[in-house]
């Protein structure tokens, strides 16, 4: 019956060039740290810079997995560095000035943020506002509300259990390892070797099914590099301090909205509004819900944000996020989100955020002043959706 | 005769594919010559050479245009010799007046500085010519495509037109507008302008064209000389297919039982003028088995009335009783209208029935995803299994399920979309022009699956502005106009002039007592 159907002639000759899209932004992410890597002398891999890396980029990864999600419904928010700013605002008076304990704290942050995100969805997906202006007045507002609340003075030192949210790392189980964290290094070779695992079951249920896959040979080398380059940045995570604490966060909630966006109804019809949001309409999918509840999701991120922004700076300022959303859009954009909407993954995204952050990172260590810092990422956004778009016409 | 075009030996290849062949073809001055073909037939292909818009060197072969070679580098070294392309898609802007959109590219005047008296002089001799009774600021968004077809028209007035193309200029127009646009081309050739007319409505193609050209697979099949004697429509598809097409449609036994569907008293008014009545307390009931087809003429509330059904997707304040197999169901939204097993398809597959990036499978399951999602986590396989299976009834031609849709053909494009609605299981389907844009051997493929269905039990309403197609696949034929049903006929004595005399009878007498 449909298994004839089902079996597609393998066409392994053109697989690279049709797949190099995919593997093109990581490929792009590899070069760019092998670049820093080498003209900074092997600064960037320390040990010490690669957990600084993560702990600086860890707000953006977060929001970019929220505003991944509104670009692909064909909105945008610009509204995320001031909110991020506000939460860790609120945060600061809250267990600073008011000696809220930290947890009960967070939740009403948490909560506070999607409640901001509601509100903006509200005009957004209920009254047809263009988001752009929605968010733009949202950016204002937040900026305003956290220089009032903070009375234009920075608000701190936050209780020291509050900042193992930024600056702590996960308990280390064997004691005393000479330098070396093995929990930690265990965590990460457990997390690749699941990866793998996931891959080959992937890989048998579709030959099950006589899809078509990627060549053995391939998708094995694959594997492997995977395997090899988790691990390896586990041990050097590993061999500073161990594994901090917002990595672990970041890496759940990755893999949670890689999760939903590729395999679950809410994640499918999201893209569908973003494709075609009148034929996704009539195909019985709540449109304006749906697009109402990214942005709530958009603010709880922007939240939490805040708090490990906050968390790391250990004090809250009235200039905190700002200009955050800039390097939030790009890292969507850069990693292959559509401004028209329906195009866009959660893997790109972090990717995209990982370029800007090893991007940022490396010219601070090779003392590149911040102006033409900015000049360098404007033009590598620009490049990379030029070379986006050029690949889709080629196609 | 001297001919006025003559295109020798045009080939055009696209990344190996042969898109024409060795294509030859002439027009004569002041005649009109049709051409004709099923989709992908090469036909607009075709024309961008002419037009310039394959540039000179990008294809093998010669244009003689008035006696000389040409070598078109862009559309306006063609415009500049009077060849002027209407397409399919209108190219108008919708928030610039008419006259604004005519004279867009360049308006009269100097140094920059738009001479607006001018402009609406001009604008309004041209309107003039082409039978518009519209001011030349009226903004173009708020007349109908009818109209708008018209300002494009004169749009190509408005330069020096020697050789008129245009590209299924009829495919989104009304009889009435339809037999208008054809009286114009008429008067053109009074005038000693020659056209070019892409069609796939064969009744319009003989009544007008001079001679028709048939393409099949990007090559020249045969012209055909309409003074021999009448062109018959059926040699013309066997030329267009190469096979001899017995019937147009395929023949069915029709087994229908009880009613499935019905409404009653239904009535919506237009989502923005809410004074507007547009749907007149219809009442409208679908058999078991039943093909039921409603005519009307274009802005009839056809559209209107199955899309304020389907979920209240068009209009407001919309009342009236609704049931399924007898017990009362609720559409207030397109999710209960699905659960009560009602299924729209569009007649905008691509605006509003499409995810035009996404593949077919994709594209299949969209409507009904908990079916492949047990506890909302989809079952990628399971989908994919939907979607093959998809494919292999409904005969999708493609290379594989995750194929972009955008990229099929639109007899395709429309197999897809069955395929989406069919697999939420629906007991009645609303079809609103399933063959529109479609070449004619996908269209017999879609009357087939319309077939099936009906003889699977489901009540199937096919909404259609082409009335052969009526005639040729329902049960009954149910004619609307100005939002209200004014005649009923079975297949069998239905007829052309039955319809269109229901529709211009409706026109004489007050609303209600039409229907009485």
């Amino acid at each position: 019956m449909s298994d004839t159907a089902l079996k597609d002639k393998p066409q392994h000759a053109g697989f690279l060039k049709n797949n190099l899209r995919e593997y093109g932004m990581l490929i792009s992410l590899f070069a760019i740290m092998i670049f820093f890597e080498v003209v900074t002398n092997g600064t960037l891999m320390r040990p010490l810079n690669l957990t600084n890396l993560v702990l600086q980029n860890s707000y953006i990864v977060i929001m970019a997995l929220g505003m991944l999600l509104v670009i692909v419904t064909g909105h945008i928010d610009l509204s995320v560095g001031s909110v991020a700013g506000f939460i860790g605002a609120v945060a600061a008076v809250l267990m600073v000035k008011f000696d809220v304990h930290y947890i009960p704290a967070t939740l009403i942050c948490l909560a506070l943020g999607g409640l901001i995100g509601a509100a903006q969805g509200y005009w957004v997906a209920y009254f047809k506002i263009p988001s752009f202006i929605v968010t733009l007045a949202g950016m204002l507002v937040f900026k305003g509300l956290a220089l009032a609340i903070l009375a234009g003075q920075s608000v701190g030192p936050f209780p020291p259990t509050f900042q193992k949210l930024s600056s702590g790392f996960i308990p280390e189980l064997v004691p005393d390892a000479g330098g070396l964290y093995p929990t930690s290094l265990a965590v990460g070779a457990v997390l690749a070797l699941g990866l793998v695992w996931l891959n080959f079951r992937g890989r048998a249920r579709q030959e099950a099914h006589h899809v078509e896959t990627e060549p053995y040979g391939f998708f094995v080398a694959k594997n492997v590099a995977l395997f090899g380059i988790i691990t390896y940045f586990a041990y050097l995570i590993a061999s500073h301090r161990g594994m901090p604490n917002v990595l672990v966060i970041m890496t759940a909630l990755i893999a949670l909205y890689a999760f939903v966006t590729t395999r679950t109804t809410i994640g499918r019809q999201i893209y569908a509004v973003g494709g075609n949001e009148k034929a996704a309409k009539l195909s019985g999918i709540k449109t304006e819900r749906l697009t109402f509840l990214t942005f709530v999701n958009m603010g709880v991120l922007a939240a939490l944000a805040g708090l490990v922004f906050a968390a790391r700076l250990n004090t809250a300022t009235p200039k905190a996020g700002l200009g955050f959303e800039l390097d939030v859009i790009a890292a969507c954009f850069i990693g292959g989100a559509s401004a028209y909407g329906g195009v866009g993954r959660v893997g790109g995204a972090v990717i995209g955020a990982l370029i800007m952050g090893v991007m940022n990172n490396g010219m601070s260590i090779l003392g590149i002043g911040i102006d033409y810092q900015q000049v360098i990422k404007g033009l590598v956004l620009l490049g990379a959706v030029c070379l986006d778009v050029y690949n889709q016409r080629r196609a | 005769m001297n001919a006025l075009l003559e295109m020798q030996g045009i080939s055009k290849h696209f990344a190996g594919v042969k898109a024409l062949s060795d294509v030859t073809f002439a027009v004569r001055p002041g005649e009109i010559h049709a051409l004709v073909g099923e989709n992908g037939a090469g036909k607009s292909t075709l024309m961008k050479v002419l037009s310039g818009v394959y540039p000179h060197g990008s294809y093998d072969g010669a244009i003689v245009f008035d006696g000389e070679e040409r070598r078109f580098s862009d559309i306006n070294a063609s415009e500049s010799l009077g060849i002027i392309i209407i397409h399919q898609e209108l190219a108008l802007v919708p928030l610039l007046s008419i006259a604004e959109n005519i004279f867009i590219a360049n308006p009269p005047g100097r140094f920059g500085i738009i001479d607006r008296g001018a402009v609406h002089q001009r604008t309004k001799e041209l309107l003039a010519k082409v039978g518009l009774d519209e001011s030349p600021d009226t903004l173009v968004t708020n007349i109908g495509v009818g109209k708008q077809q018209l300002v494009e028209i004169a749009k190509a007035l408005s330069k020096k037109v020697r050789l008129l193309i245009l590209d299924e200029p009829t495919a989104s127009l009304s009889e009435k507008d339809s037999a208008a646009l054809l009286d114009l081309l008429l008067e053109f050739k009074a005038q000693g302008i020659a056209s070019i007319l892409i069609s796939h409505k064969l009744n319009e193609v003989s009544k007008v064209a001079d001679r028709i050209t048939v393409l099949r697979d990007g090559r020249t099949v045969d012209t055909l000389d309409c003074h021999d004697g009448a062109v018959e429509e059926d040699r013309i598809i066997s030329k267009m297919v190469d096979r001899d097409l017995e019937h147009r449609y395929p023949k069915r036994e029709p087994n229908i039982g009880g009613p499935i569907f019905k409404v009653t008293n239904w009535s919506a008014y237009h989502p923005l003028h809410s004074e507007r009545q547009v749907i007149r307390n219809v009442d409208f009931e679908v058999r078991r088995g039943e093909i039921v087809g409603i005519a009307g003429l274009m802005g009839a509330g056809r559209t209107e009335f199955a899309m304020s059904i389907f979920g209240r997707s068009w209009g407001q304040k919309i009342t009236g009783r609704a049931e399924m197999e007898g017990r009362p169901i609720d559409l207030s939204t397109v999710r209960r209208a699905i659960d009560a097993g009602l299924a729209y398809v569009t007649e905008d597959r691509k605006q509003l029935g499409l995810l035009l990036a996404e593949d077919i499978r994709k594209n299949v399951t969209l409507a009904n995803l908990p079916a492949i999602a047990p506890g909302r986590i989809i079952d990628d396989m399971k989908e994919l299994r939907v979607a093959s299976d998809y494919r292999g009834r409904m005969h999708i031609r493609c290379h594989s399920v995750f194929q972009e849709t955008g990229k099929l053909s639109g007899g395709n494009q429309q197999k897809v979309v069955l395929s989406k609605w069919l697999f939420t299981d629906p007991k009645v389907l609303i079809l609103d022009e399933p063959t529109r844009g479609i070449d004619v051997g996908a269209k017999y493929e879609i009357y087939c699956i319309i077939n099936e269905l009906a003889d699977a039990g489901k009540g199937v309403v096919v909404i259609s502005s082409e009335m052969p197609e009526l005639l040729g696949i329902c049960d009954r034929i149910c004619v609307m106009n100005e939002g209200a049903f004014v005649g009923e006929f079975t297949g069998t004595e239905a007829s052309q002039e039955k319809i269109m005399r229901a529709i211009m009878r409706k026109g004489e007498q007050r609303p209600m007592e039409a229907l009485a």
